[in-house]
């Protein structure tokens, strides 16, 4: 009611809020610009100097540096737009031969920058979303404080570094085009995506039937001209991306590139997800059979590794490789893409997209955990809609959050990284709870199923703020408990009562439980996909 | 009209709850213990991340900086007996950063000393540790100051604002609650000194607003309790001796604690109840330097180095900003203008004491303490340009009452005029984020509403504000990107020093005129009160 009569100034005062969080944010970004880099910040020089220096035929074939261009030829013309300007900057910095390991403050500040002002991009996407969206104000600024203020993503691209933001930002874009019930935009900004990181596919399957059955099931003649427009669409954005190294004839070297099956089924630290428990699993029942007498042999491969010849990783289970990985993937998503064949809402495209990345995370080959991003960030947007869904983002986003954590192990980061988190976790926890509790009455429709609890408020609203609408439960507690005896075990105890011994322990133990959280997740994800009408 | 105001506020507030454009609705709902829970994590955010960037001195031999001295200091106290901390011996060369702090920070030292020395014991070794600068000594020296930060400035924030705003279930807008939380925890120009720059002013800080707080507590409660005041002001004399920058409150002080001993029944012995107290405290932590007339006197021309002229570096007061006309330093002898400089002073802070000793009150008091401290860091002998961190906490303190755009201003002449000591640390990116960051926060929903709140003239203070800014704005830049003619090597420096000094100098004008106009409104409220 209130967004019909004032429209015009409620968008006003929507974009200066949104600039708000966005400058708060960006402040402490670039507070962070001299802290640890990893490996990536190289990456990423290298790919600078690449492209700038050399033709774009040698673009996927220099190895000059370990560093490897590895992304879609998207990224690297992203990469050569942003050489341009690197060159006034510092000329050293693009240089393919003496920049190597090149790490002057100007190449410091410049990079970092050159991340901060490409999270603009994410700034519109969140900005499209809240513009045309039917959530109240409330839910609006929760999606801000969860998208724009994210730990994840200040640990990964500020820190660590890497070019999520952006990415995530055209990812958000597509979402919102698709909720506004323009497909064919959100299909070309989704192409668009794809060829900047191959990594977004694993949500192909859902674009491909979304779209097909919402934006072409209309008809034989409207309907086959309006999948020959999105075919029309996608070739050309992959023309436009591939193109020009077909004309080379190196369309071979470049996938070879993109895809480094060679490496293993799990990153160097394991991403806390499913195959986890399946490597210790095998670990487990090796332990167990040794015991009971039986002779089994020591694999010699390592998870991490990749595929050596035939000699697999594990002692018992099956050896698994990437098909075995890539079919699992679409069987986990396929309950998904029935519902969305039956039922095509464009308000559920972002819950899809992101159990999609979900899937992926939890059954893909050599999964960083980085990717966690990929549905931490779209599951904002569903947040708010009910306090189930609140309920389960909490816990899912500190967990997320805080599997990061051993991507910063230096001791000058260590009270940044808990702050970080600590900050997110009061924010969603006070967030949460003024959104459940005084409107509460009015979201007794959404969330039906607590018909209960609801009655009981509409009694007694006052008792109801007293106790506090959003809680995570006993088990949630708990598990947040553990959470907190995993760090004081890997950070302060280990170290102190065993020494040097078993190293990997900590790091295991991280993965291993936040896989718990992950895998919960999915599965109430899942069931929630299903159950939705 | 308070109470009227809030009345009409409250209902519209619900009716707009759903579409209220206070994006602050969301986090501030559950007291100020969680508001101040969620700020101060913030706060030591940001602390943490200037910590990561470069500090005083940073890789600059063979005098090194603030960081230096610092850690200097921890290598004299915790290898060095106490009586030769201050003494100029084979152990302790007095010229290379000997101790010229009161013995409170002494102790400090030896304290944070104690737990380097466990840690990193070749970074307080004696004579061998000179220009020790390792990635771990140095995240260990942070550590120290966050810390410190942590264990006294934020509780006495907490303290304070419990006793302001009368307790977790307060009646104030609680996001009004949370920005004044915020505005006094994320002071940038605290943040920066301290943790860029190195220092442990937040000790110092926090110490003096403990105090401050006792007696803002009492004053209301004065007529009940007749003796509460003597232990409060134990507290109140023993943060003059942490430093003696703190001397800067003293007047405030004691016209509050005087003009409140005064209304008692029995005033002499009130007074010198009082005095033996402050001579008690004294004597208590000047201990180990009190068994000879030499050593004492040793201790305190380390602490007042007059020699070193009225002023070093460039700096936004009285006497730095007016010698570009007249050369002060040509013109008078160390001597006398030790003596002019004292006699300005007085005559400043006079004002605001002698108010207070008419008509003590709490707002009153804080106004004297902001009052007193401009007058000395516009008006005495040798202020560095950290001494504006004193004024600004009281003007940090008194946000509620100050007109909005009056302390954003403030704040970001501070910033100002720190800016070249901070550009010489190489702490100009977090110099511009903090900058950014404190902008932000006046803009802030509460911040907003408090601008509009106070403005008579909009289109008037808007112009001002908006040529401040530009002005600021072209100093930066010229600071950053022009070289200064070689006739004048300081040309920009005294540029910037002169724009900030103008504009201090209206807000003490203006700051003590609110303070005599408070009395004015006490009395006249008190006839209303009578009147009832």
């Amino acid at each position: 009611m209130e967004d019909q009569r004032k429209p015009e100034k409620d968008k006003t005062s929507t974009t200066s809020n949104l600039l708000w969080f966005f400058g708060i944010s960006t402040c402490v970004k670039l507070l962070l610009i001299p802290s640890y880099h990893s490996t990536d910040f190289e990456v990423h020089r290298n790919w600078l100097a690449i492209t700038r220096s050399l033709p774009l035929d040698q673009w996927y074939i220099d190895k000059t540096s370990p560093w490897t261009l590895d992304y879609p030829p998207f990224f690297a013309y992203f990469e050569c737009i942003l050489s341009f300007f690197a060159h006034f900057v510092d000329p050293k910095m693009v240089d393919l031969e003496k920049g190597l390991n090149y790490k002057a403050e100007s190449v410091v500040l410049f990079q970092r920058l050159s991340v901060i002002v490409c999270d603009l991009v994410l700034l519109y996407g969140v900005y499209r979303l809240s513009k045309n969206f039917s959530m109240g104000f409330k839910e609006r600024v929760l999606m801000w404080v969860l998208v724009v203020w994210s730990p994840g993503l200040v640990i990964v691209d500020h820190m660590h570094f890497q070019y999520n933001g952006f990415l995530l930002g055209l990812l958000m874009m597509s979402i919102s085009y698709l909720m506004e019930g323009r497909d064919l935009m959100g299909g070309f900004i989704f192409a668009v995506l794809l060829c900047f990181k191959h990594l977004f596919a694993v949500a192909a399957p859902v674009y491909f039937v979304y779209l097909l059955r919402h934006y072409c099931w209309k008809g034989f003649v409207k309907g086959f001209g309006r999948i020959s427009v999105l075919g029309a669409v996608v070739v050309a954005v992959f023309t436009a991306a591939y193109g020009p190294f077909v004309y080379h004839g190196q369309m071979q070297q470049v996938i070879s590139r993109m895809f480094p099956f060679g490496r293993g089924l799990c990153h160097a630290y394991w991403a806390p997800n499913f195959w986890v428990f399946y490597i210790i699993l095998d670990k487990g029942l090796a332990f167990i059979l040794r015991k009971l007498g039986v002779d089994i042999p020591v694999p010699t491969a390592s998870f991490t590794g990749g595929l050596v010849g035939d000699s697999s990783p594990f002692a018992i289970l099956p050896q698994v490789n990437p098909l075995t990985t890539f079919i699992m993937v679409l069987l986990a998503l396929f309950p998904c893409l029935i519902k969305i064949w039956k039922n095509p809402q464009p308000q559920s495209a972002a819950r899809w997209i992101a159990y999609a990345y979900m899937c992926g995370f939890l059954f893909g080959w050599h999964v960083h955990e980085k990717a966690s991003l990929h549905f931490v960030i779209p599951l904002a947007i569903v947040a708010g809609n009910s306090l189930e869904d609140a309920r389960h983002y909490f816990l899912l986003s500190i967990v997320s959050c805080y599997s990061l954590f051993p991507l910063l192990y230096e001791a000058q980061e260590y009270p940044i990284k808990v702050l970080l988190l600590l900050l997110h976790s009061f924010l969603m926890w006070h967030s949460f709870s003024a959104l459940f509790t005084k409107d509460a009455t009015a979201r007794a429709v959404v969330s039906a199923k607590k018909t209960d609890r609801q009655v009981g408020l509409k009694g007694s609203s006052s008792d109801f703020v007293e106790k506090g609408g959003f809680h995570v439960g006993w088990i949630g507690r708990c598990y947040l408990f553990g959470l907190l005896v995993v760090e004081i075990w890997g950070q302060f105890l280990h170290p102190y009562l065993l020494g040097d011994k078993l190293p990997f322990v900590p790091l295991l133990l991280i993965s291993i439980y936040c896989a718990l959280e992950i895998m919960y997740s999915w599965i109430w994800q899942l069931r929630q996909i299903m159950v939705s009408t | 009209m308070e109470k009227v105001r809030k009345k009409v506020q409250k209902p519209k507030r619900e009716t707009e709850s759903n579409n209220h454009n206070d994006v602050s609705c969301l986090f501030f709902q559950k007291g100020i213990m969680g508001s101040f829970l969620l700020i101060s994590i913030f706060g030591l955010l940001l602390r943490v991340s200037v910590s990561l960037h470069s500090y005083s001195g940073a890789g600059s031999p063979p005098k090194f900086g603030d960081f230096e001295a610092q850690r200097h200091w921890m290598e004299i106290t915790t290898n060095l007996p106490i009586k030769d901390w201050y003494s100029n011996t084979t152990n302790n060369d007095l010229s290379y950063w000997g101790l010229d702090y009161p013995p409170l920070t002494a102790y400090q030292s030896y304290f944070h000393g104690r737990i380097l020395k466990y840690f990193d014991p070749n970074s307080v070794s004696l004579f061998t540790s000179r220009g020790h600068e390792t990635h771990f000594g140095k995240l260990l020296m942070r550590w120290t100051v966050l810390s410190s930060d942590l264990l006294i400035f934020f509780p006495a924030v907490l303290y304070f604002v419990f006793v302001y705003h009368g307790g977790n279930r307060s009646s104030g807008d609680k996001s009004d609650v949370a920005w004044h939380i915020a505005v006094i925890l994320i002071n940038p120009c605290l943040i920066l000194i301290d943790h860029g720059h190195f220092q442990y002013n937040c000790i110092s800080l926090g110490l003096t607003l403990g105090p401050s707080v006792s007696v803002l507590k009492t004053s209301d409660l004065s007529s009940l309790i007749p003796y509460a005041h003597i232990p409060k002001s134990l507290n109140a004399v023993s943060i003059l001796i942490v430093r003696m920058m703190s001397a800067y409150y003293a007047p405030a002080f004691f016209g509050h604690l005087f003009g409140s001993c005064l209304r008692r029944k029995n005033p002499p012995l009130e007074v010198l109840k009082l005095g033996l107290a402050v001579i008690g405290t004294f004597a208590i932590v000047w201990w180990p330097y009190l068994h000879s007339r030499d050593a004492f006197f040793g201790v305190l021309s380390r602490l007042a180095p007059f020699e070193r002229g009225i002023y070093e570096d460039y700096v936004a007061n009285f006497w730095c900003s007016t010698s570009i006309l007249i050369k002060w330093k040509r013109l008078f002898t160390t001597h006398s203008l030790r003596f002019v400089s004292l006699v300005a002073t007085t005559l400043t802070f006079l004002p605001s004491m002698i108010q207070q000793i008419l008509a003590p009150s709490s707002k009153g008091f804080l106004y004297g303490l902001l009052n007193s401290s401009f007058a000395f860091y516009l008006f005495s002998f040798q202020v560095h340009e950290k001494s504006i961190l004193l004024p600004l906490l009281p003007a940090t303190l008194l946000a509620m009452e100050l007109p909005g755009v009056h302390s954003m201003l403030l704040m970001l002449c501070a910033l100002l005029s720190m800016f070249p000591l901070l550009c010489r640390d190489k702490l100009v990116v977090p110099y511009m984020a903090l900058y950014a960051c404190s902008i932000l926060l006046y803009l802030a929903p509460s911040g907003r509403r408090h601008i509009k709140k106070h403005l008579p003239r909009p289109m008037i203070t808007f112009s001002i504000v908006m040529i401040h800014f530009v002005c600021s704005l072209i100093f930066h830049i010229i600071y950053l990107a022009i070289c200064p003619p070689k006739k004048f090597p300081y040309l920009f420096e005294a540029m910037i020093m002169n724009f900030c000094f103008s504009h201090l100098l209206g807000f003490t004008v203006y700051t003590n005129a609110k303070q005599w106009m408070l009395s004015r409104q006490f009395t006249s409220g008190d006839k209303e009160k009578k009147r009832d």
